[in-house]
């Protein structure tokens, strides 16, 4: 939906050779956004695409003039409609933000107050923006208007709630009518659902491109998630390291990528992928017999209070099989219960009922003694690779630790040597030994995590949504590590995971849970052709990239 | 391949000496910083060879020299015995310092011990240990101290020994919450996962974890439990003097004060720069190890 | 609600009935002869032994420790803490006589130093230069790190005896309030200014404030509407340690500027080891402390409604 008359006009917002530097010693300065150029013109959706560090935040903190202290502009300039704003101080800012660009921020749980009631927030934003004097009975109304407009019907409720009786989507929208209420003519929003489950991001992203048609206003949309961008945006722009690297309508990237890194971002893409990944030492051998099985598992919180908030039935009859060397993949959004689930199958949690065999062998209910036998085969993986090592312990000593425990490898000789076979399985090597985990990137922490789960020469890994808080190349990186170490050491993973496009990279067998009940379970290719379940058929339309199946597909 | 490994092992080697010099160039660009860690050395110079620096006794005086100002002669002047009011302070230096450095020991030995065993063992031994540690926290310290010291005998020690108990509690909070935080991180499940047992994962990972912390608030302590020791001093506790004490001299000075100002003052005022020392190094170690 | 309400409130009485045994405790219990501190000291010596065994028996050192115990818990709990040493009269009028002073001194120097404390996070939240800003940080450290009897004879050597504006002692007329208040004020300013200073910022970097940048708002619209009330609140939570420094504060305020109140009289029912009358006022103290905490835990929920939303849940 381009206007005819679109460059002739001034675009909404143009960024040119914009470079920001952060402040990181008394008189050093590092870049963290070199020369970048974009414009938003009205009615386009743009988006920026970029992993962790490329400078995407800081380049729209930059346009708003909400760069921190420790920041400064070196060159370039911001305009909107051809005001250039750049340096603006912030009474003047003041004039343009909320009434000429409006701001969707990324965290909902944080970005409102916590202690004023919703509507007197929205309220604030129309009253910050008022051209000319009107009473409180109008601000109220136009309150309500942008909290309908924003996609929540019941805007009279909302407007007396306080935000922690919302939920995530809810105060998205809260956020989205805020930054409406100044009738802006530009929206700006940074990684607005990352926060959020798949199914409410594609509510909102859908919502917000139905903003786009019926107020004819501009949208920059800053994402990590490519395929978010490709499904929905007019233009596309890349961003690697502070700099623009690749710019155009969507079709033309997606089918041509001029930039190498855009071309590596798309292969890295899970929905890029016709199937499961597979390991690079050969075809995969068949899979085995049973190795785990959860029967009927069953648990319920207590939660302080009276009446049906009194429990929270996190799992209910779930039962699940692993066979040998394959991969289980558990699926869910939040609230599901499956962290719950693979706490218990790998013994931090017990269940109020049922059981779980690790082959001939009862998990439930052991000792802690007896359990912590079972514990050299059966390990467990992490989500956060920045708080899941001890941040004083060198990399030697992480891995190290689970030997020592039970007495392997003894002699220094004997332990350093194994660490660093295990160190080179995930691809690092004795240069990483003395290194704290602070030193290491998100990519580099979880291979030592895994190195860990692997000192003990487990059977099964117990991996809860391992690369969800890695970027996303360096999550295709650790994917293919894992396939890799499977097929190696036949090793047999239970991978909990929130993103369906990762299931059918790495896994063969899912079970889809939905608050605490398994709704479908099945072999994975069967499972993505046929669903049988409503829920499965919404997460499955839910996955953004849908549009890079179908181009990568040659 | 063979180079690089090289260089890292001299890096290695030199491991020690880069962050050393690193540290010390950091240092030399604060200079309150420097200041701070100077007058604490001299301080504690003060403490271990107090003859290096001064020539006066403390103890012996001159009584027709009685109040004299300031000078060259007497840097702070002289009191009412005619004694050196500079070779007081620096002599006094040991007894307070010595009296502080007592009370601070016992109060992060015991208070890190209860924190450490309330917070790791949680339930009700948790709750029994809180419960007593409110009452601590509920009675002013320097009342509790006065109490004590009052109960025990008037002398140093026993003034080490009573703002050491009253600063317990402090320290046991601190590290009980410490302790709680890093109790629930991620690498302490992973660390039972992998085997290891309770003790173990206490001594190796919740210990080092939380002492930071812990350290953190000792420095504070330190200029805390001087005013304490000092305060006491001030309003009769301490040894009796003749001996130099830091409090007991501006309290010797006070029904002078209208007349001759510094000898109240100027001991008051050495006390007040070291506690602001210790002060200002107790929030820099804690900006540095802020995670 | 009613369990959180129960909970707190019985912890209060925990802690106070705690105060009363650990002084009994150390006053009671440790000392090798209590009847000895019932004496002058420097006639302890010459007192003869049937007097000594009167005074004993009259207190009911005689019987075992136990039952001492649970009498004069007894009594306490019908407010009769014994009576004086010193002056014979009644603990609780005692210290009745000189709380009103000593509420009045504390009361003063508890708002000035709020406001102080107020003051100093304010300037340092609004103010732009990173120099100004840390200077203000450390105001409050060096407020604490100044003896209370250093800066009150600071006081009167350059406000009374220098330019004799205010008088040097006593506690006749509003003027003779002035040096004490203040100087009480500046040591209790310390940890309020450095808690506001630390959660203002906090507040100041939070999500919410760069919601309201968006919408538009100006710096001093900010730190008024969205960061003063959410980190203001958290100054609560040090109240009770507030109080604990007003009332050590105090023992050493009135006794430079010798001034009635509880502070000196504490300070000399100790040096002569009053039993009766230091027990009761420790006992006060922490009772005190106890209801405060008690008051802020229950308003606390009505000031915040996340806590309220969670509490009603519960």
């Amino acid at each position: 939906m381009t206007d005819p008359h679109a460059d002739r006009q001034d675009p909404l917002l143009r960024i040119a050779g914009l470079a920001i530097d952060y402040r990181t010693g008394r008189r050093r300065w590092t870049p963290a956004v070199r020369g970048a150029t974009l414009h938003v013109g009205p009615g386009e959706f743009v988006s920026l695409v970029g992993e962790s560090g490329s400078g995407k935040t800081t380049l729209v903190q930059g346009a708003l003039g909400l760069l921190p202290e420790s920041a400064r502009i070196r060159a370039g300039s911001i305009a909107y409609s051809g005001v250039d704003v750049t340096g603006w101080n912030d009474r003047r800012m003041a004039l343009v933000r909320g009434n000429y660009v409006g701001f969707i921020p990324q965290d909902p749980n944080t970005s409102l107050n916590p202690v004023k009631k919703i509507g007197r927030q929205v309220i604030e934003a129309v009253r910050f923006n008022e051209p000319e004097a009107r009473d409180a009975a109008q601000h109220r109304q136009a309150a309500l208007d942008s909290l309908r407009t924003a996609g929540l019907k019941d805007a009279e409720r909302v407007f007396h709630q306080y935000p922690h009786e919302l939920s995530g989507g809810m105060k998205q929208r809260a956020l989205i009518a805020i930054a409406l209420a100044g009738k802006p003519k530009i929206i700006v929003a940074d990684e607005p659902t990352s926060a959020l489950d798949v199914t409410v991001q594609k509510v909102i992203l859908d919502h917000l491109v139905r903003l786009r048609e019926e107020l004819g206003i501009g949208i920059l949309l800053v994402t990590h998630d490519l395929g978010v961008a490709l499904d929905r945006s007019d233009r596309i722009l890349v961003m690697r390291d502070g700099e623009i690297v690749e710019e155009g309508p969507v079709r033309r990237v997606l089918e041509n990528a001029a930039d190498d890194y855009t071309r590596r971002l798309l292969d890295a893409a899970p929905a890029r992928h016709a199937g499961r990944l597979e390991p690079a030492s050969g075809p995969r051998p068949l899979p085995g017999r049973e190795v785990l099985r959860a029967r009927g598992l069953t648990k319920t919180y207590r939660l302080r209070g009276r009446g049906p908030r009194r429990e929270l039935r996190a799992l209910d009859g779930v039962d699940l099989v692993v066979r040998e060397g394959t991969t289980h993949a558990i699926v869910g959004e939040s609230g599901a219960g499956k962290s719950t689930l693979a706490s218990i199958l790998a013994g931090f949690a017990s269940p109020d009922s049922g059981t779980v065999h690790l082959g001939a062998r009862e998990l439930t209910g052991l000792s802690r003694r007896r359990l912590r036998e079972i514990r050299r085969d059966l390990q467990f993986v992490f989500q956060n690779p920045f708080t899941s090592l001890d941040p004083r312990f060198t990399v030697s000593e992480i891995v190290a630790e689970p030997l020592r425990a039970f007495g392997l490898a003894r002699g220094r000789r004997e332990r350093t040597d194994r660490v660093t076979e295990l160190l080179k399985a995930v691809a690092l090597d004795e240069r990483h030994l003395h290194r704290l985990p602070g030193q290491l990137s998100g990519g580099q922490r979880q291979r030592v995590a895994i190195a860990r789960a692997l000192a003990l020469n487990p059977g099964i890994l117990v991996l809860d949504e391992a690369v969800s808080a890695l970027d996303v190349s360096v999550q295709a990186q650790i994917l293919r590590l894992l396939v890799d170490l499977q097929a190696e050491y036949g090793l047999s993973y239970v991978f909990v995971t929130h993103d369906l496009g990762v299931v059918r990279l790495i896994a063969d067998d899912v079970s889809v849970m939905k608050d605490g009940v398994v709704v479908e379970t099945g072999p994975v290719e069967q499972v993505f052709r046929s669903p049988r379940h409503d829920y499965t058929r919404q997460l499955l339309e839910a996955i953004p990239g849908a549009g890079l199946a179908v181009a990568g597909a040659r | 391949m063979t180079v690089e490994l090289d260089a890292l092992a001299a890096g290695r080697r030199a491991g020690f000496a880069r962050p050393i010099a690193r540290r010390l160039g950091e240092l030399a660009r604060q200079p309150i910083l420097v200041a701070s860690w100077l007058v604490v050395l001299v301080v504690i110079g003060w403490a271990v060879v107090p003859g290096l620096f001064t020539s006066y006794g403390p103890y012996t005086g001159d009584a027709s020299a009685s109040f004299l100002p300031p000078s060259a002669e007497h840097w702070f002047g002289t009191d009412r015995l005619g004694r050196d009011l500079f070779a007081r302070s620096v002599y006094g230096a040991q007894t307070t310092l010595t009296a502080t450095l007592l009370a601070v020991l016992i109060a992060f030995g015991v208070g890190t011990l209860v924190g450490l065993i309330a917070g790791f063992a949680g339930g009700i031994v948790d709750t029994a240990v809180m419960r007593v540690i409110d009452v601590f926290l509920a009675i002013p310290s320097l009342l509790l101290a006065m109490v004590v010291v009052s109960v025990l005998g008037y002398s140093t020690q026993n003034i080490a020994l009573a703002v050491g108990i009253s600063s317990i509690a402090s320290f046991a909070r601190v590290m009980r919450a410490q302790v709680l935080s890093v109790v629930t991180q991620d690498y302490v499940k992973a660390a039972y996962g992998l085997g290891v047992g309770r003790l173990g994962v206490m001594l190796r990972h919740v210990v080092p974890n939380s002492l930071s912390s812990v350290i953190a608030l000792a420095a504070l302590e330190i200029g805390t439990a001087v005013l304490a020791v000092a305060s006491l001093g001030f309003l009769g506790y301490g040894a009796p003097p003749p001996q130099p004490e830091w409090g007991l001299l501006v309290a010797e000075g006070r029904d002078y004060v209208a007349v001759h100002p510094w000898a109240s003052i100027l001991p008051g005022a050495a006390l007040a720069v070291v506690v602001i020392a210790t002060h200002r190094i107790s929030t820099s170690y804690r900006k540095d190890h802020r995670r | 609600m009613l369990r959180y309400l129960a909970l707190k409130t019985g912890r209060a009485l925990f802690v106070v009935w705690a105060a009363f045994t650990l002084t009994f405790v150390l006053l009671f219990v440790l000392p090798a002869d209590p009847v000895d501190l019932l004496f002058d000291p420097a006639e302890v010596n010459t007192v003869p032994p049937e007097v000594r065994e009167q005074v004993a028996a009259s207190y009911g050192f005689d019987r075992p420790l136990i039952l001492q115990y649970l009498a004069r818990l007894g009594h306490a709990l019908s407010g009769d803490f014994g009576t004086s040493v010193q002056s014979g009269r009644p603990v609780v009028a005692t210290i009745l006589d000189v709380l009103p002073s000593t509420l009045l001194l504390a009361a003063g120097a508890l708002a000035l130093a709020l406001v102080i404390a107020f003051v100093i996070a304010l300037a340092a939240t609004s103010a732009r230069r990173a120099w100004l800003r840390d200077l203000l940080e450390a105001l409050p450290s060096g407020a604490v790190s100044v003896p209370v009897f250093l800066s009150g004879i600071l006081m009167l050597q350059i406000f009374s005896f220098r330019l004799g504006w205010f008088p040097a002692f006593g506690d006749t007329g509003a003027r003779s309030l002035v040096l004490p208040l203040i100087t009480l004020a500046i040591p209790v300013s310390g940890p309020i200014a450095q808690l506001l200073v630390r959660s203002f910022a906090t507040e100041f970097r939070s999500g919410y404030v760069t919601t309201s940048w968006a919408k538009g708002a100006t710096r001093g619209g900010i730190i008024v509407r969205d960061v003063f009330r959410n980190a203001g609140l958290p100054a609560l939570t040090i109240a009770g340690i507030t109080f604990g420094n007003l009332i050590a504060g105090s023992v050493i305020t009135e006794t430079v500027f010798a001034r009635q109140g509880v502070g000196r009289m504490t300070q000399a029912a100790i040096n002569t080891l009053d039993v009766p009358l230091v027990q009761g006022t420790v006992v006060l103290v922490a009772a005190g402390f106890a209801l405060i905490n008690l008051i802020v835990d229950l308003i606390y929920p009505l000031l915040d409604p996340r806590l309220r939303a969670a509490l009603a849940a519960g």
